[in-house]
């Protein structure tokens, strides 16, 4: 009976952050791995280097003081190469690991309060996963895989099937609800993996490595699915990946993480026109700037002129920009903000050079 | 130089006052507690008779079509389920289906006491490292003590018949199936188990959904051998009176039939090739999603 109370007080609660969504925020997170983490937390918070603490003391810096803020209904991904700690940090948003110092709150409430009981019920109602190697029950076809999350729930049978059936369809896996994981190839094994975490309809979304895996024809695939699920589902949605593209692809957000630490935080176009050090330089150069960069960043201001032949809406990225441009054989287009009206313009000469990657980095 | 020839032993009186101290502190127990355990393995006394009276009583065309699907519904295998009903049909010709059925029974009741008992205590291993470390030697004296040993005491305790067999046959088997439903549990895919817990499981619900059928086809190996080492034992249970193929092997000992010991033995080889092949295709065909049929 107390059972089905919290559980309708939990489906309640979700059903309300699902209207609003559930913004994430970490703050000052520490994690150290070693034997006795917590004696040697405050060496770390006063800056001792990763190699003197493991040298010294035994203990290795996973994360070092980490702040983000993800606000609800974003797409927030969190770059980095192997060993900078990305898969450390997006478990600590639904405890799988436990921080060291810190704190983490989601959609306001405080996640490292919870008790085993409270975290069950918000891993089942307020967050879903998907991992890097799929992690699908080998023994289970893709229907009993896509209702797991709403099984442990106690959903009635039928609605679990109703939902993920939903989902299956959704993500193209329709006739295959009777195949078993290793009757698949990896990017369909992936698209069971989203339908099980989406058949959860919890307000976050944890895609740890989700497409690193795959091939990357059917990378960039998987990416176009997820960026047209996210415009009618609008969840909160972790993406971790080692790859620029495609962090500037779908984050509306992007930390760039290294040795534990968040060296650079903002809109891919902060980073592809900011880099903050000579680390994020290279990695930004052999970014295609033109996907990236946006017409406004580079218009000049030309408020209230009449508009030309060639128009564009404000946000519309440079390639495009450049290829109407083309196409009509002007020099010159007008950039309009939402209300219609001209507010910059654009020449060849200005876009080319902002397509180019700088000379010598910054 | 004495000490040399000879290795220095405790003083022959104190050993043999130790001895009949230690028997006698037994024979105290025995007589103080003996009925008490016996009237508490009642009801495995009554599971043996009912079985046993099933399988004799049971006419054998039934037995026969009985097993017969049972082979099929483990094994999906006519090939299987023809050798089977062949050895049983042989058994039958050469007289020796009571016994036969008696030890089929037998064996039957004792691979469930083994799963019944041994897949609480191999899930309760695989959970801690601590009991691990403690029940993995009590494991290898199980397996390693003569069985004749441990037939002493549970003769004291029970005296002779069915449940002291049992007992005595179910010590011997049963350390497979922990040992490999720890193995098993172990072995499970740790990225699995950690979907499952990024989706909500409890404990519970870990082991039934994820842990339990990823580990089964170790524990179907396991539950084989211990089908296998119950039908090994099956003679030495004859001698505290356990009924079936063991007898006539004793007496043929004793009075040195060389036929009827060979017989009743190639029976019993019959039966655990029979067990042996259906348990194995069983768990085989539990793996069947497991093979990778997609690169």
């Amino acid at each position: 009976m107390a059972d089905r109370l919290q559980h309708e007080q939990a489906q309640r609660e979700a059903q309300r952050q699902a209207a609003h969504g559930v913004g994430i925020e970490i703050r000052g997170l520490y994690k150290l791995f070693g034997p006795n983490p917590s004696l040697h937390i405050d060496k770390a918070r006063a800056g001792m280097s990763k190699t003197e603490l493991n040298e010294k003391h035994g203990h290795v810096i996973g994360l070092r003081d980490i702040n983000i803020t993800m606000p609800a209904g974003c797409v927030q991904v969190v770059m980095g190469l192997s060993g900078s700690g990305k898969s450390t940090l997006i478990r600590h948003i639904n405890r799988l690991i436990e921080p060291t110092a810190g704190q983490l709150l989601v959609g306001g409430t405080d996640v490292l309060a919870m008790n085993e009981a409270d975290l069950r019920a918000f891993r089942r109602h307020r967050t879903a996963m998907v991992f890097q190697k799929f992690a699908l029950l080998p023994h289970r076809n893709v229907l009993e895989n896509t209702v797991y999350g709403l099984e442990i729930q106690g959903l009635p049978r039928a609605r679990q099937v109703e939902a993920a059936m939903r989902w299956i369809e959704r993500v193209g896996l329709k006739g295959f609800e009777d195949r078993y994981p290793n009757q698949l190839s990896g990017g369909m094994q992936q698209r069971v993996g989203l339908a099980r975490a989406l058949t959860n309809d919890a307000p976050i979304l944890l895609m740890d490595e989700a497409f690193s895996a795959l091939d990357p024809l059917i990378r960039i695939d998987m990416q176009s699915v997820l960026l047209d699920l996210q415009k009618e589902i609008k969840k909160t949605i972790v993406f971790i990946t080692h790859d620029l593209d495609e962090a500037l692809r779908l984050g509306d957000r992007i930390a760039i993480l290294r040795d534990g630490e968040v060296i650079q935080q903002g809109t891919g176009q902060d980073i592809v026109l900011r880099p903050a050090d000579d680390y994020i330089t290279k990695f930004v150069k052999e970014v295609n700037r033109g996907r990236v960069i946006k017409v406004e960043t580079i218009m000049e201001a030309a408020a209230g002129a009449s508009p030309s032949r060639v128009t564009v809406l404000a946000g519309t990225l440079l390639e495009e920009a450049a290829r109407r441009l083309t196409e009509s054989g002007e020099q010159t287009l007008h950039v309009l903000d939402e209300s219609g009206k001209v507010c910059g313009r654009v020449d060849m000469q200005r876009m080319v050079a902002a397509m180019v990657t700088p000379a010598g980095g910054h | 130089m004495d000490w040399l020839e000879k290795f220095p032993n405790i003083d022959d009186d104190v050993l043999r006052e130790l001895k009949k101290a230690i028997d006698e502190g037994f024979r105290a127990f025995t007589r103080a507690y003996g009925d008490a355990i016996e009237s508490f393995f009642d009801p495995l006394q009554y599971f043996l008779i009912q079985s046993e009276r099933f399988m004799t009583n049971t006419p054998w065309p039934i037995i026969m079509l009985l097993i017969g699907a049972i082979a099929w519904f483990a094994s999906r295998n006519w090939k299987i389920v023809a050798s089977a009903l062949v050895t049983l049909a042989l058994i039958g010709l050469f007289d020796m289906w009571d016994d036969t059925m008696k030890t089929i029974s037998m064996i039957f009741v004792c691979t469930v006491m083994s799963i019944v008992v041994g897949i609480p205590i191999g899930v309760a291993m695989s959970r801690s490292d601590r009991l691990q470390r403690a029940i993995n030697p009590i494991l290898d004296v199980m397996q390693t003590m003569p069985s004749f040993v441990y037939l002493i005491p549970v003769v004291m305790l029970l005296g002779i018949g069915k449940v002291p067999g049992l007992i005595a046959v179910v010590i011997y088997a049963i350390p497979p199936i922990i040992r490999l439903t720890n193995l098993g549990i172990r072995l499970v895919d740790r990225d699995v188990l950690e979907a499952a817990d990024a989706f909500g499981s409890s404990p519970w619900q870990r082991l039934k959904n994820v842990q339990l059928p990823l580990a089964l086809p170790t524990i179907m190996a396991g539950i084989n051998q211990t089908i296998m080492m119950a039908l090994a034992m099956v003679v030495i249970a004859s001698m505290i009176g356990v009924q079936g193929l063991g007898q006539p092997v004793l007496k043929a000992i004793a009075n040195q039939y060389f036929t009827l010991g060979m017989f009743n033995g190639l029976a019993i080889v019959g039966i655990a090739i029979i067990f042996d092949r259906v348990s194995q295709a069983y768990g085989l065909r539990l793996q069947k999603h497991r093979q990778v049929i997609h690169g």
